[in-house]
């Protein structure tokens, strides 16, 4: 069994959380420190195994990582799953990345962390390896994408409601409203009204 | 109001998507804080609004707060709320903050059951899909039960993609709702073959993630496993395959004997080094179970151990590491084996990598022997030295403790040595393991007396050193050994040398700044030491002397009175007063030495760690029952604890050296002399002991090279180990040279007479002596100590709960909850399953119960608690009985179905194995009676007997039925019935004919494979005192139903019966039947023709006999699920017909037994006293029953395609029942 996956960058920041056995927020940031401590002091020339101690309650688990350029991912897996494997699981998993963002970057998995928590999720669930043929993830995953299209997204309506606004050559929008009292805050809008 | 409008709409414009959130906080890093508090609230204002899309959005940046740790389970209504949205879109995100944050505590989960069934239910796969992937990760106990019988149907779903999913996610269903595991099960079984390799994966997977808990129950599964594994391609499911095989070795060797070919195979073969590494590791499990006694297995350990090297020497350090950690698996049963890589292990300590070292140190652990113990840890204690940061450090400091340490210290040969390396070890700073090193020093000081004199002092020499390492006074710091040293010196102050030095050193008021508890120990044990210098000095006449040390005790024994820690003030006040008496005793000139001595008389022995819980509570005692009324003032008794002293003494006395004979000793006292010659630390008063060294005539021996200069200065007069090291190789060489003279000896004598092989360098561990007789006080326990330790077992494993028997038959109250309406009765609560279950889980000691009653009562002997309690046996013996027969066969991968599926080449197949097996049985029943029989009569012997057979030959006929194919439940026999109440014994052999040579009896199955032939099974028993020989089978053929003949022969032919039969023996034999029509029962003419030879000559007879065809034997017994029953029923293309039977006194269980039993049908679904019932004939027709059970009759109404059959099957009912 899988028991969390973790991505986090060079500097500790959370890319992707997967835990599947529930902890309280605060413990998984501690357990994110932690391994990333555990993870940072290792040359990348040496193995990919970490032995975890009791860091998540058992000492049966052991981290299994790979670090590719700014991002370590991290496998928290106990005795069942094979080490090999795993490691080959995570190459698919960041080359299926790779394919569905095309050159995967840091900055693909900040900004659409639910597109790769959907990805994971064609391979993983519930700690339990699901898929590991990429050609079969990616299919799943764009056919979910062209299903989401069809209903036009969630973006839809916000953007279109943008992009309307844009056309009508609104004088630049501050960024940072404060929803609560819009009146005040924002001289501009009496033109757009 | 239109302003209202207006602002919502513009709210709906500058919502913030998840982008423009991840840009916002990337833009903020200075008060991010702030910034996400502020976005926390315009996510709330947004989650306020109607508009779903919205929410979603809301939610779906809560999802990504989630991941920086900001806690969102106030939004969880707002979750639902977005997963029960119509869009995939939407749904999507919602079930995706589900899976993050929902969990068991949730309360608003319980909402969720509906909308989760709703999308489970969905037509469009990925609605499905989705809400299986959120149901993954917060399945409560109540959803699971909820929603098994739904995820159960999804495992059959038409597309691929669900049912691998539904059976991913049916493991985390076990694991919150343990009874749905046997309902699921078979279900679970069948996906293993499913036609997709992905849901092949995703069941090897569950069932492996099982097995792995339980491994015992999986047993049985292990062929249909081991066909995978020899026909899959698919390396992620061979992975899991071979990891499961390695759980289940160690509880059946046969299972490993059967692997290790197959698996050597792909060790050979694989390119995948995933996979050869799990290979490597099963066979390793396999060997381990198979340690005993399996010497043609060294191949396979070479093998391993050579393909292990191999990764070890790679360069990828993955590869090494793992190497390394499957070495130590085979060093547990094989440490011969990876002894000869040592170097290669010892190379690994270097490595840069420190998981690779400490592999390598849990490796060296289990590598050591008396040979090499000094060595290696020389070694380690170099990389003690040379070990940067002090979590290593410490890891092989503990190492090397362990490592001395293991098994009662079976390595050590000279404790000399070791007290010098503990010594050494206190040299290392910032070390947590201080208490480590005293609890060794203590252990070795108590329990080896020959070193006492040794370790006192090398003691006093660190109280005298103690400015060294006080310095560092944190707990567990290395300030610990002084606990130790100053213990031992005060114990066995007898060994002394300068107690006078060490007590001044005891008394420095530096040692005020030690922790508390090392303090008090100081005070306790400088009373000890004052006690045997007072000794010393009145036995000498010394007065003066004397009274100085008082006096000097008087001085300094203050400073400990101050002390803040109590325990300390407490003992120093104590003592200062003790000492201020003897002051004035001795300024009387009264002799005190004896009575102060007195106060510490005894010797304190070791204790086993579990002693106390060990000391079994003596008959008749009651320890909660008051011993007198209990008194209103209570008065504490006096104990003695004298008499445990002198109680401990006598015991020790029973731990007398053995007699050693004069040449022994001699040798002995020679090779200590020389040793203490070289040994500098037995002359204390030598300044320098390294130049010392260097003066002794034993210093040519040692060469100069040898002397490691990159050992760091020691502490002036510390001891150093790397000495030991040589003297231990000079005595070695010397012991060596002996022996080789003795030999030598006994080779003159010998020469000539025997040829003998030189083995001069083959020197095996046993021949090293130890350097000092050693005699390790083993820890006490008390007599009669209770020899389990029951403690071990973990009541909180969750996995304890799916400790579940799998291969017994569904009761018909096993079913998974499906939703109904509320006013169906059958509803249970689930605090009722509950107690189900435990019952259930009782059931094997109830079992055990009966066996051990059974074992007590052997001599009363009542035959039907006899009887019952077999009956139980056997259960169990079935179970194992598939998994047995493919055990015992030739390693060919799928070896038994096809002797019965293919028919056609001989009407009559008997395996052979089986006929082994039988045999083998019945020695066993023999086996079996003579140990019970003793006190019983012959005649009853030889009515157990027949009735033992018989029930071998049903053992035998479903074993043979569940060879027709692996979907088919293990038996009908118990089909329908709770297990906790006891059946009659039933078989289904009918007799066929009878005469005072052989008796026939035979029974007819159905064939799956065809639909129109079915297998009699006939039992020849030979009854008389001749030899039965040449027995020939026939029948008159009717037009319906023709015996299956070998090609080329007549009609009229018989078929040879394919044995022969001793006296008292019998063997089954079977034939084929072709069928055309199975609506009527049918009866056939035939005869069996057989020579009788005995020694009057031989003679040929003929019995006749009628095989009657009834329609149940056309029926098979198929397990059906409640809804697909339904739908039958609902299908409406069936024909009616009922019948009732009055005057039924058996139960109504007792007689769905029989139904079960003899008509073949199982139970779909029973309520209280009526129930619905399910078969299938060969030919494809549905029969349902409705059993109803009243007052005194039994009514069962009968549905079928087929109005005829259903009508003869009723008749025949009516018959078996109105037996009853």
């Amino acid at each position: 069994m899988i028991n969390a996956i973790l991505v986090f960058n060079n500097h500790g920041k959370p890319r992707l959380v997967r835990f599947y056995q529930h902890l309280a927020e605060e413990a998984q940031q501690q357990i994110i420190r932690d391994t990333f401590h555990l993870v940072l002091k290792r040359d990348d020339h040496i193995c990919n195994f970490l032995e975890c101690g009791s860091l998540f309650g058992g000492s049966d688990y052991k981290l299994i990582y790979r670090h590719y350029a700014t991002l370590y991912f991290v496998f928290c897996v106990d005795s069942s799953e094979s080490e090999l494997g795993i490691l080959d699981l995570i190459q698919v998993f960041v080359e299926t990345l790779d394919k569905c963002f095309e050159n995967v970057c840091e900055l693909d998995l900040i900004f659409h962390m639910d597109k790769v928590h959907h990805i994971l999720q064609e391979m993983v669930i519930g700690g339990m390896v699901l898929e590991t043929n990429m050609n079969e993830i990616v299919a799943q995953v764009e056919a979910q994408g062209k299903l989401e299209k069809a209903e036009g997204g969630l973006s839809a309506a916000p953007s279109r409601a943008v992009s309307a606004v844009k056309n009508i050559n609104l004088p630049e929008i501050p960024r940072n409203i404060n929803i609560g009292d819009i009146n005040i805050k924002v001289p501009n809008l009496s033109q757009f009204m | 109001m239109a302003l209202k409008m207006v602002k919502g709409s513009i709210d709906r414009m500058f919502d913030k998507n998840l982008q423009d959130l991840v840009r916002g906080i990337r833009n903020h890093k200075e008060d991010e804080a702030k910034y996400i508090s502020q976005c926390i609230d315009e996510i709330k204002q947004e989650l306020k609004q109607d508009n779903i899309a919205v929410k979603a959005n809301a939610v779906c940046k809560l999802t990504y707060l989630q991941m920086l740790g900001y806690d969102i389970s106030w939004a969880a209504f707002n979750i639902i709320e977005v997963m029960s949205a119509s869009k995939f879109t939407f749904k999507r995100i919602g079930y995706l903050a589900a899976s993050q944050c929902f969990h068991e505590g949730t309360d608003v989960i319980m909402l969720t059951t509906n909308q989760i069934r709703k999308d489970l239910s969905s037509p469009n796969q990925y609605d499905t899909g989705v809400a299986l992937t959120g149901l993954s990760c917060f399945v409560t106990p109540d959803l699971a039960r909820d929603l098994a019988n739904d995820i159960m149907t999804l495992m059959s779903h038409t597309k691929p993609y669900i049912r691998k999913k539904a059976v991913l996610i049916m493991y985390k269903v076990f694991l919150k709702y343990p009874e749905s595991l046997r309902p699921a099960f078979p279900r679970l079984k069948e996906k293993l073959e499913d036609p997709d390799p992905g849901v092949q994966s995703a069941a090897v997977n569950v069932i492996c993630e099982l097995a792995r808990r339980n491994p015992k129950n999986y047993l049985s599964l292990a062929p249909l496993f081991f066909k995978l594994m020899t026909s899959s391609t698919n390396n992620w499911v061979l992975i899991k395959i071979i990891k499961l095989f390695g759980a289940l070795t160690p509880l059946e060797p046969r299972l490993g004997k059967k692997l290790i070919e197959p698996l050597t195979n792909l060790i050979h073969s694989t390119s995948a080094m995933s996979l050869l590494y799990e290979c490597v590791n099963t066979v390793i499990a396999v060997l381990i179970s198979l340690s005993s006694g399996m010497p043609n297995h060294s191949a396979s350990i070479q093998l391993c151990v050579q393909k292990l090297r191999i990764l070890i020497e790679d360069s990828d350090q993955n590869l090494k590491y793992l190497g390394l950690l499957a070495m130590s698996k085979i060093l547990k049963t094989h440490p011969k084996s990876v002894q000869s890589h040592k170097d290669l292990i010892l190379q690994c300590l270097d490595d840069k990598d420190e998981s690779i070292r400490l592999r390598a140190l849990d490796l060296l652990y289990g590598m050591v022997s008396k040979k090499n113990l000094m060595e290696i840890v020389k070694k380690l204690m170099i990389h003690v030295d040379k070990a940067e940061g002090t979590t290593y450090r410490d890891e092989l400091l503990t190492k090397i403790i362990d490592i001395c340490s293991q098994s009662n210290y079976q390595y050590i040969t000279n404790f000399e040595w070791y007290i010098s390396i503990l010594v050494e070890l206190t040299r290392l700073e910032g070390t947590r393991h201080g208490h480590l090193i005293a609890a060794q020093m203590l252990d070795v000081a108590i329990r080896v007396k020959a070193i006492r004199k040794f370790a006192v002092s090398q003691m006093a020499m660190l109280l005298d050193n103690a400015h060294l390492l006080a310095s560092n006074t944190q707990r567990n710091g290395i300030c610990e050994v002084l606990y130790a040293a100053a213990w031992i010196c005060g114990e066995f102050s007898e060994h002394l040398e300068e107690a006078n030095q060490t007590l001044e050193a005891m008394l420095r008021p530096k040692v005020t700044t030690l922790p508390g508890h090392i303090q008090a120990v100081y005070v306790q044990n400088m009373v000890k030491l004052y006690a045997s210098i007072l000794q010393q000095k009145e036995q000498a006449g010394d007065k003066e002397a004397a009274q100085e040390i008082t006096q000097l005790m008087i001085e300094r024994l203050p400073q400990f009175v101050q002390s803040a820690d109590l325990e300390v003030q407490e003992r120093a006040s104590c003592i200062l007063q003790l000492i201020k008496y003897i002051q004035k005793l001795q300024a009387k000139e009264v002799p005190v030495a004896e009575e102060v001595i007195a106060l510490f008389a005894g010797e304190l022995n070791p204790v086993a760690p579990k002693a106390q819980k060990k000391v079994p509570v003596p008959e008749g005692l009651d320890l909660d029952a008051w011993i007198n009324e209990p008194p209103s003032d209570s008065e504490s008794e006096d104990e003695k604890p004298k008499t445990i002293f002198h109680e401990e003494e006598q015991r020790h006395s029973r731990h007398r050296q053995p007699e050693i004979d004069e040449e022994e000793l001699a040798r002995r006292r020679e090779a200590r002399k020389q040793e203490q010659a070289n040994n500098p630390f037995y002359i204390k008063s030598s300044p320098s002991p390294q130049k010392r060294y260097q003066d002794t005539p034993g210093v040519e021996h040692i060469p100069v090279v040898q002397i490691d200069l990159s050992v760091p200065l020691k502490v002036p007069g510390m001891p150093m180990s790397d000495q030991y090291v040589k003297l231990e190789e000079e005595r070695r060489h010397k012991q060596k040279l002996e022996k080789d003279k003795k030999k030598k000896k006994q080779k003159k004598e010998k020469r000539g007479k025997h040829h003998r092989h030189n083995s001069l360098h083959t020197e095996s561990e046993e021949d090293i002596a130890p350097a000092h007789h050693v005699d390790i006080i083993t820890e006490e326990m008390p007599e009669n100590a209770l020899p389990s330790d029951e403690d071990d077992k973990d009541p909180n494993d969750p996995y304890r709960a799916l400790d579940i028997d799998l291969d017994k038959p569904l009761a018909d109250s096993e079913k998974l909850p499906v939703q109904r309406h509320r006013n169906v009765e059958t509803l249970k609560s689930p605090d009722s399953e509950a107690a189900l279950v435990e019952k259930k889980s009782k059931k094997p000691k109830k079992k055990e119960k009966k066996h051990k009653e059974k074992e007590r009562d052997k001599g009363k002997k009542k035959e039907k608690e006899k009887k019952v309690v077999e009956e139980e046996e056997e259960e169990e013996e079935k179970k194992g009985e598939d998994l047995d027969f493919w055990l015992s066969t030739a390693p060919a991968p799928a070896p038994a179905p096809q002797a019965q599926s293919e028919p056609a080449l001989g009407a009559a197949v008997v395996a052979e194995p089986q006929e082994v097996k039988k045999e083998e049985r019945e020695e066993r029943d023999d086996e079996e009676e003579e140990d019970e029989g003793k006190k019983s009569s012959k005649h009853k012997k030889k009515k157990h007997k027949k009735e033992k057979e018989e029930k071998s030959k049903d053992k035998k006929k479903s074993k043979k039925k569940s060879h027709h194919s692996e979907e088919e439940p293990p038996e009908s026999v118990q089909n329908g019935t709770l297990e906790d109440e006891p059946l009659p014994p039933m078989s289904s052999y009918r007799l066929l004919a009878e005469n005072p040579f052989i008796k026939m009896t035979y029974d007819i199955q159905g064939n799956l494979q065809n639909d129109s032939q079915v297998t009699v099974s006939v039992i020849f028993e030979n009854k008389s005192t001749s030899f039965l020989k040449s027995m020939e089978l026939n029948v008159l053929d009717s037009l319906n139903t023709k015996m299956l003949r070998p090609e080329g022969s007549s009609v009229h032919d018989g078929i040879p019966v394919p044995f022969q039969l001793p006296p008292g023996i019998s063997n089954e034999a079977q034939f084929v039947f072709t069928l055309q029509s199975i609506i009527m029962a049918q009866k056939l003419k035939g005869t069996l023709s057989f020579i009788v030879k005995n020694d009057e000559g031989s003679t040929h007879e003929k019995l006749d006999f009628k095989l009657h065809f009834s329609c149940a034997s056309y029926l098979i017994t198929t397990p059906c699920y409640s809804d697909a029953f339904a739908k039958l029923l609902e299908s409406g293309d069936l024909h009616m017909s009922s019948i009732k039977v009055d005057g039924i006194s058996i139960s109504f269980q007792h007689l769905l037994a029989k139904i079960c039993f003899h008509h073949h049908f199982s139970v779909v679904e029973r309520v209280d006293s009526c129930a619905s019932m399910y078969s299938r004939s060969i030919q494809g027709h549905h029969v349902c029953l409705l059993v109803k059970k009243g007052e005194n009759s039994v009514s069962i109404d009968g549905k079928c395609n087929d109005s005829t059959l259903l009508s003869n099957l009723l008749d025949e009912m009516k018959e078996t029942l109105s037996k009853c």
